[in-house]
Protein backbone atom coordinates (compact mmCIF):
# COMPACT_ATOMS: atom_id res chain seq x y z
CA UNK A 1 0.00 0.00 0.00
CA UNK A 2 0.88 3.61 -1.16
CA UNK A 3 2.22 5.92 1.48
CA UNK A 4 -0.64 8.46 -0.23
CA UNK A 5 -3.03 5.73 0.42
CA UNK A 6 -2.62 5.40 3.89
CA UNK A 7 -2.94 8.90 3.87
CA UNK A 8 -6.58 8.63 2.10
CA UNK A 9 -7.35 6.09 4.52
CA UNK A 10 -6.70 8.45 7.50
CA UNK A 11 -8.57 11.62 6.08
CA UNK A 12 -11.60 9.23 5.01
CA UNK A 13 -11.66 7.78 8.80
CA UNK A 14 -11.30 10.94 10.02
CA UNK A 15 -13.86 12.73 8.15
CA UNK A 16 -16.50 9.96 8.67
CA UNK A 17 -15.67 10.44 12.64
CA UNK A 18 -16.33 14.03 12.69
CA UNK A 19 -19.56 14.29 9.96
CA UNK A 20 -20.73 11.42 12.49
CA UNK A 21 -19.76 13.59 15.39
CA UNK A 22 -22.03 17.13 13.51
CA UNK A 23 -24.42 15.01 12.55
CA UNK A 24 -25.02 13.87 16.24
CA UNK A 25 -24.81 17.28 17.94
CA UNK A 26 -27.14 18.44 15.13
CA UNK A 27 -30.39 19.04 16.98
CA UNK A 28 -31.12 18.31 20.64
CA UNK A 29 -34.60 16.91 21.51
CA UNK A 30 -36.67 18.83 22.65
CA UNK A 31 -40.18 17.86 21.58
CA UNK A 32 -41.62 15.73 24.25
CA UNK A 33 -45.03 16.01 25.80
CA UNK A 34 -43.20 17.27 29.07
CA UNK A 35 -41.09 19.81 27.35
CA UNK A 36 -44.45 21.30 25.42
CA UNK A 37 -46.48 21.45 28.74
CA UNK A 38 -43.52 23.13 30.38
CA UNK A 39 -43.28 25.91 27.12
CA UNK A 40 -47.19 26.67 27.07
CA UNK A 41 -47.35 27.10 31.06
CA UNK A 42 -44.23 29.75 30.57
CA UNK A 43 -45.99 31.23 27.25
CA UNK A 44 -48.97 31.69 29.51
CA UNK A 45 -47.04 33.39 31.87
CA UNK A 46 -45.09 35.44 30.00
CA UNK A 47 -47.85 37.96 29.29
CA UNK A 48 -47.81 39.13 33.21
CA UNK A 49 -44.08 38.84 33.18
CA UNK A 50 -43.64 41.20 30.32
CA UNK A 51 -44.31 44.27 31.59
CA UNK A 52 -42.13 43.22 34.70
CA UNK A 53 -38.90 42.90 32.48
CA UNK A 54 -40.25 46.52 31.02
CA UNK A 55 -40.21 48.09 34.73
CA UNK A 56 -37.35 46.59 35.67
CA UNK A 57 -38.88 44.85 38.68
CA UNK A 58 -37.79 41.68 37.25
CA UNK A 59 -34.57 40.28 35.57
CA UNK A 60 -32.95 37.36 34.39
CA UNK A 61 -30.14 36.10 36.60
CA UNK A 62 -26.91 34.86 35.30
CA UNK A 63 -27.98 31.52 36.37
CA UNK A 64 -30.63 30.73 33.89
CA UNK A 65 -33.49 32.24 36.67
CA UNK A 66 -35.68 35.32 37.06
CA UNK A 67 -35.66 37.36 40.62
CA UNK A 68 -36.99 40.31 41.74
CA UNK A 69 -34.83 43.01 40.86
CA UNK A 70 -36.91 46.60 41.78
CA UNK A 71 -39.91 45.89 44.40
CA UNK A 72 -40.33 49.27 44.72
CA UNK A 73 -41.42 48.95 41.00
CA UNK A 74 -44.21 46.96 41.99
CA UNK A 75 -47.36 48.10 43.96
CA UNK A 76 -47.29 46.63 47.37
CA UNK A 77 -50.84 44.74 46.55
CA UNK A 78 -49.49 42.80 43.69
CA UNK A 79 -45.99 42.09 45.55
CA UNK A 80 -47.12 38.78 46.62
CA UNK A 81 -48.61 37.93 43.36
CA UNK A 82 -45.32 38.96 41.30
CA UNK A 83 -43.13 36.58 44.08
CA UNK A 84 -45.64 33.83 42.79
CA UNK A 85 -45.41 34.84 39.30
CA UNK A 86 -41.09 34.22 40.00
CA UNK A 87 -41.39 31.17 41.74
CA UNK A 88 -43.70 29.34 39.00
CA UNK A 89 -41.28 30.81 36.42
CA UNK A 90 -38.18 29.02 38.19
CA UNK A 91 -39.88 25.85 38.83
CA UNK A 92 -40.61 25.87 35.01
CA UNK A 93 -37.69 26.42 33.95
CA UNK A 94 -35.46 23.92 37.16
CA UNK A 95 -38.06 21.38 34.93
CA UNK A 96 -37.57 22.92 31.23
CA UNK A 97 -33.81 22.26 32.32
CA UNK A 98 -33.96 18.62 33.60
CA UNK A 99 -36.34 17.50 30.75
CA UNK A 100 -34.17 18.36 27.82
CA UNK A 101 -31.68 16.78 29.63
CA UNK A 102 -33.21 14.01 29.95
CA UNK A 103 -35.03 14.29 26.49
CA UNK A 104 -31.87 13.34 25.13
CA UNK A 105 -30.75 10.51 27.47
CA UNK A 106 -28.08 12.91 29.51
CA UNK A 107 -29.30 14.24 32.72
CA UNK A 108 -25.95 14.95 33.71
CA UNK A 109 -26.25 18.22 31.05
CA UNK A 110 -28.53 19.84 33.15
CA UNK A 111 -26.30 22.40 34.26
CA UNK A 112 -24.62 22.86 30.76
CA UNK A 113 -28.52 23.55 29.51
CA UNK A 114 -29.12 25.97 32.36
CA UNK A 115 -25.99 28.09 31.74
CA UNK A 116 -26.42 28.00 27.76
CA UNK A 117 -30.34 29.15 28.73
CA UNK A 118 -28.90 31.49 30.92
CA UNK A 119 -27.09 32.75 28.06
CA UNK A 120 -29.83 32.69 25.73
CA UNK A 121 -32.30 34.58 27.99
CA UNK A 122 -30.24 37.29 28.37
CA UNK A 123 -28.79 37.50 24.39
CA UNK A 124 -32.98 37.64 23.31
CA UNK A 125 -33.94 39.94 25.88
CA UNK A 126 -35.59 43.70 24.68
CA UNK A 127 -33.76 46.55 25.48
CA UNK A 128 -34.80 47.81 28.62
CA UNK A 129 -34.91 44.50 30.25
CA UNK A 130 -32.35 44.04 32.85
CA UNK A 131 -30.10 41.23 33.38
CA UNK A 132 -27.18 40.12 35.93
CA UNK A 133 -23.97 40.67 34.56
CA UNK A 134 -20.87 38.03 35.53
CA UNK A 135 -20.46 39.98 38.37
CA UNK A 136 -23.92 40.45 40.00
CA UNK A 137 -24.75 43.20 39.70
CA UNK A 138 -27.95 44.26 37.65
CA UNK A 139 -27.34 45.72 34.03
CA UNK A 140 -30.23 47.62 31.81
CA UNK A 141 -30.03 45.98 28.24
CA UNK B 1 6.98 0.20 5.01
CA UNK B 2 5.03 -2.17 6.69
CA UNK B 3 5.63 -0.98 10.26
CA UNK B 4 4.72 2.43 8.51
CA UNK B 5 1.52 1.14 7.51
CA UNK B 6 0.82 -0.44 11.21
CA UNK B 7 1.26 2.71 12.41
CA UNK B 8 -1.24 4.61 10.38
CA UNK B 9 -3.89 2.14 10.72
CA UNK B 10 -3.60 2.38 15.06
CA UNK B 11 -3.56 6.47 14.58
CA UNK B 12 -6.75 6.14 12.34
CA UNK B 13 -8.58 3.52 14.78
CA UNK B 14 -7.85 5.64 17.56
CA UNK B 15 -9.25 9.10 15.74
CA UNK B 16 -12.51 6.86 15.12
CA UNK B 17 -12.10 5.77 18.59
CA UNK B 18 -12.05 9.49 19.74
CA UNK B 19 -14.88 10.43 17.70
CA UNK B 20 -17.31 7.92 19.61
CA UNK B 21 -16.11 9.19 22.63
CA UNK B 22 -16.28 13.27 21.77
CA UNK B 23 -19.98 12.43 20.68
CA UNK B 24 -20.83 11.11 24.13
CA UNK B 25 -19.13 12.89 26.24
CA UNK B 26 -19.16 16.95 25.26
CA UNK B 27 -21.72 18.58 25.57
CA UNK B 28 -22.95 20.10 22.10
CA UNK B 29 -23.22 23.38 22.92
CA UNK B 30 -24.31 24.46 19.77
CA UNK B 31 -27.05 22.49 19.29
CA UNK B 32 -28.35 23.40 22.70
CA UNK B 33 -27.98 26.98 22.06
CA UNK B 34 -30.05 26.25 19.15
CA UNK B 35 -32.82 24.45 21.41
CA UNK B 36 -32.71 27.32 23.72
CA UNK B 37 -33.60 30.00 20.57
CA UNK B 38 -36.20 27.71 20.02
CA UNK B 39 -37.70 27.21 22.64
CA UNK B 40 -37.05 31.12 23.82
CA UNK B 41 -38.97 32.03 20.60
CA UNK B 42 -42.15 29.93 21.15
CA UNK B 43 -42.25 31.37 25.16
CA UNK B 44 -41.84 34.72 24.25
CA UNK B 45 -43.79 34.43 20.97
CA UNK B 46 -41.31 36.05 18.92
CA UNK B 47 -41.78 34.42 15.60
CA UNK B 48 -45.67 35.00 15.56
CA UNK B 49 -47.29 38.10 15.98
CA UNK B 50 -43.96 40.28 15.84
CA UNK B 51 -44.82 40.95 12.25
CA UNK B 52 -48.55 41.68 12.35
CA UNK B 53 -50.00 41.45 8.68
CA UNK B 54 -51.00 45.14 7.11
CA UNK B 55 -54.24 44.47 5.26
CA UNK B 56 -53.49 47.85 2.78
CA UNK B 57 -49.94 46.87 2.70
CA UNK B 58 -47.45 49.68 2.62
CA UNK B 59 -48.00 52.50 0.19
CA UNK B 60 -45.39 53.22 -1.57
CA UNK B 61 -43.03 50.14 -1.05
CA UNK B 62 -41.15 48.83 -4.70
CA UNK B 63 -42.04 46.19 -6.10
CA UNK B 64 -45.39 45.79 -4.51
CA UNK B 65 -47.54 43.01 -6.08
CA UNK B 66 -50.60 43.67 -6.69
Amino acid sequence: MSKAALWRIVLMVAVTTWAGAAIAQANLEINTPAIASLKSSMQNRHAQLAPLYGNGAVGFTRDGNVALRDANAVPLAQRQQVNALIAGENQDRAALYREIARANGQPGWENDIRATFAQRWIERAQPGWYYQSAGGSWVRK
Amino acid sequence: MERYGYRVMLFAGALALGGCVTINIYFPAAAAERAADRIIDEVWQLKKGENPPKPDGPAGAPGERK
